[in-house]
C-alpha cells in the first residue's frame, strides 16, 4: 500500500490548523497520483479527532492511543510513527513544522534514512509522482526549491499558514483504524517529569493569525500592555524585535527574526520597528504588513502594506479605541 | 566528563543573501562567515558544564577552510580541542549526509554529552542533531533552556515547547540543541586568543573517516535543491496621511476591515 500520510499533532485536545492544511494540499496530490490520504492521530483519547480529519480530506485515520503517549516524548511518537511507516509504505510523510513537528520528522528521518525538508511553504508533484517542496533558507532571504531521493516516504515539513486552510466537508467520513503499539522503557529515550508555563503564551507566534510586534520604539517592557491589548484584541499573538528581547523587555520565546522565530501571519503589526534585515526575514512572507514607526526613513516601510508615521503611543491606543468600535458594531 | 559540541559557520545575520545569476547556488562573495548564532549558546554549555564538573571540551565542524575561523573562535572561548571534517567529498550534501561524516568521527572518540545549536540559520534545517542521535543510537533532546547534572550521569532539562517548558529527566550520553536562553555566551578573550592558536586541530576527510563517497556529501543526499529563487517583492505600500494619530489610526483600521480584510 502507499499513501500520503499527514501527521496530526494534538495539542490540548485540539487538532492543530495546519493539519488541515496540509490535508488540503495531501488530497490535492491524492487525485494526482491515486493514493490516500491518510491522517495519524497519537496521543491519549484522541479518537473523537478523527471525524474532523475526514471533513477536510482523510480517507484513513490511523489512531494510536494510550498512556505511552499522553505526553509528547521523541522517542515514544517516533517508535509508533516509524512502526506504520514499515508496514504501510507511504509514499509521502507530511508533518506540520511546530516545535515537536520538527522534532519528531527530523528523528523519524534519521531512523528511517529518508530525506526531508524543513519548514516548507509549498508542496507539489512532479511528472513522475514525486514529492518537490519550496522552502525559505536563511530565514527567507532565499528560497529553495527541493527534490527528493527515491527512498520512501518522502517527508516534508509544512509551515503554519503557509498553505492555507480548505473548505471542510462534514459529510465526508473516514476509515478509522486503530493501532495497537507498544513502547517499552529505553525507546522514550527521555521522560518528561514535570511543565513550567512561560510567558503570555496562548497562541504560538508561528500560528498565530495575527502578531502585534514591538522593538526597541516601546522603550520599555510595561509598555508592552498597549500591544498585549490591542493583540488580544484582535485575537493575535505579541511578538517582538530582537533589540526588544536583548533589551529583557520580553521572553526570547517572542522573538520574531532569523535568530528567533519565522512567522507569517495573515497580519504583522510592527511597532516600533525600524526593520533590520535579520527581523524582515523572518516576517516579510506575512500577508499584510502595517508600520507604525516616528522614523519615516525606516527601512519596515518598505515591506509594509500600510505605513503610520507617528509616535506608537498615541497611534496604538487611538487604534485600540478603533478596535473596540467596530467590535462593537458587530 | 567528555563534551562535544558540534559547530557550524554560516554567513553573519546581517549579511544580504542572493543566488548566483543562474539560481544554481548562493553567491557568498563579499559574505562575512560566524559561528552559527545558536552554537555559541552550545559552545557556553559545553564551557559551563565543564567547569562544573571537569574534562574536556571538544569542538567538531564540517566545511571547507574558512571554517577554521569559528573553530578558533570556540577554542579562543575555552574549549580544549578541535576536530576538523574538511574535505570536498563531504560537503555539499544535507543534513542526512553532515550527520553520517560527525557520526562516523564521534564514533571514534569518547562522549557522554554532545552539545549542537537548535538550528543553523542558513539551511534553517534543524535535523542534524536528531538524525545524529539515531545514528549514534542517543536521544536528542532539541531546544534546550536549562541544562543541569543531578548525580553522575542522569540530567535534567528544560525544553522549550509552546507555552512553557517540558521539565526532562535522562541518562548521558545524550544530545542536546541549544536556543537562544539558554545562557549568555562569553566573548573570547585576549588571552584566550592566544592560547587557541596552540590547541590541537585535527582534521580529517573521507579515508580517515572510513566513509565512502558515495554515502556523503552531494552524492550521499536524500535531498537536492534544484534551484534558488528570491522571495516575492513586497511593493512599499501607502503611508497613512492624517491631521492626527486618531485620525490616520481610524483610517488604519478602515483599510484593514474593508481593503486588506484581514479583521
Amino acid at each position: 500500500m502507499a499513501g500520503i500520510w499527514v501527521y496530526a499533532e494534538v495539542k490540548d485536545g485540539k487538532v492543530k490548523k495546519v493539519t488541515y492544511e496540509m490535508l488540503g494540499a495531501a488530497k490535492k496530490m491524492s487525485e494526482k497520483k491515486g493514493e490516500p490520504v491518510c491522517a495519524l492521530l497519537i496521543g491519549k483519547d484522541v479518537s473523537p479527532l478523527a471525524s474532523e480529519l475526514g471533513a477536510y480530506g482523510a480517507d484513513k485515520v490511523f489512531v494510536v492511543e494510550g498512556d505511552a503517549f499522553a505526553k509528547y516524548t521523541t522517542g515514544a511518537y517516533t517508535k509508533a510513527i516509524c512502526d506504520l511507516v514499515k508496514q504501510y509504505e507511504p509514499s509521502i510523510l507530511l508533518f506540520g513544522a511546530t516545535i515537536n513537528g520538527k522534532d519528531l520528522s527530523a528523528r523519524i528521518a534519521g531512523r528511517l534514512g529518508v530525506g526531508l525538508a524543513t519548514d516548507c511553504t509549498e508542496v507539489w508533484l512532479d511528472e513522475g509522482g514525486n514529492l518537490v517542496v519550496k522552502r525559505p533558507m536563511f530565514a527567507g532571504k532565499v528560497y529553495a526549491e527541493v527534490i527528493f531521493s527515491d527512498r520512501k516516504p518522502q517527508m516534508a515539513s509544512i509551515r503554519p499558514n503557509a498553505l492555507g486552510i480548505p473548505e471542510a466537508d462534514p459529510s465526508r467520513k473516514a476509515e478509522v483504524l486503530k493501532v495497537d503499539i507498544s513502547v517499552n522503557d529505553e525507546e522514550f529515550g527521555y521522560k518528561v517529569v514535570g511543565f513550567e508555563p512561560v510567558g503570555t503564551g496562548k497562541i504560538d507566534l508561528t500560528e498565530a493569525e495575527i502578531i502585534v510586534s514591538g522593538g526597541r520604539g516601546m522603550k520599555a517592557a510595561e509598555n508592552f500592555k498597549l500591544l498585549e491589548e490591542l493583540a488580544e484584541l484582535l485575537g493575535g499573538a505579541v511578538g517582538a524585535s530582537r533589540a526588544a528581547v536583548d533589551a529583557g523587555w520580553r521572553p526570547q520565546s517572542d522573538q520574531v527574526g532569523q535568530s528567533g522565530k519565522v512567522v507569517s501571519p495573515n497580519l504583522y503589526i510592527a511597532c516600533g520597528i525600524s526593520g533590520a534585515i535579520q527581523h524582515l526575514a523572518g516576517m516579510g512572507t506575512s500577508k499584510v504588513i502595517v508600520a507604525i514607526n516616528k522614523d519615516p526613513e525606516a527601512p519596515i516601510f518598505k515591506k509594509a502594506d500600510y505605513g503610520i508615521v507617528d509616535d506608537l503611543f498615541k497611534v496604538v491606543p487611538a487604534l485600540i479605541e478603533e478596535v473596540k468600535k467596530l467590535k462593537a458594531q458587530g | 566528563m567528555e563534551i562535544l559540541v558540534c559547530l557550524k559557520q554560516v554567513p553573519d545575520t546581517e549579511a544580504d543573501i542572493r543566488p548566483t545569476p543562474d539560481m544554481g547556488s548562493i553567491d557568498y562573495s563579499g559574505v562575512k562567515f560566524i559561528m552559527n548564532v545558536y552554537d555559541e549558546y552550545a559552545v557556553e554549555e559545553a564551557l559551563r558544564l565543564k567547569e562544573k564538573v571537569g574534562g574536556k571540551v571538544t569542538v567538531i565542524s564540517l566545511g571547507p577552510d574558512r571554517v577554521v575561523e569559528a573553530i578558533r573562535t570556540a577554542l579562543a572561548m575555552g574549549a580544549d580541542e578541535a576536530i576538523h571534517l574538511n574535505d570536498p567529498a563531504l560537503f555539499d550534501g544535507d543534513a542526512y549526509t553532515t550527520a553520517k561524516a560527525l557520526a562516523a568521527a564521534i564514533k571514534m572518540i569518547p562522549y557522554d554529552v554532545i552539545f549542537c545549536g537548535k538550528q543553523a540559520i542558513d539551511d534553517d534545517l534543524a535535523q542534524v542533531p536528531s538524525i545524529l542521535g539515531e545514528m549514534l543510537g542517543i536521544p536528542t533532546v532539541t531546544n534546550i533552556q536549562r541544562f543541569e547534572v543531578l548525580d553522575g550521569k542522569k540530567v535534567r532539562v528544560h525544553r522549550q515547547v509552546e507555552g512553557g517548558l517540558d521539565v526532562i529527566e535522562l541518562q548521558l550520553p545524550a544530545i542536546f540543541t541549544a536556543t537562544k536562553g539558554l545562557n549568555e555566551p562569553r566573548y573570547p578573550s585576549l588571552p584566550g586568543i592566544m592560547k587557541a592558536k596552540k590547541k590541537p586541530l585535527k582534521t580529517m576527510g573521507l579515508s580517515e573517516l572510513g566513509l565512502n563517497e558515495n554515502e556523503v556529501g552531494s552524492k550521499g543526499a536524500l535531498t537536492k535543491i534544484l534551484r534558488y529563487s528570491l522571495p516575492p517583492m513586497r511593493q512599499a505600500g501607502k503611508i497613512i496621511e492624517g491631521e492626527t494619530p486618531e485620525e490616520k489610526a481610524a483610517k488604519l483600521v478602515k483599510l484593514l476591515r474593508e481593503e486588506a480584510k484581514v479583521i
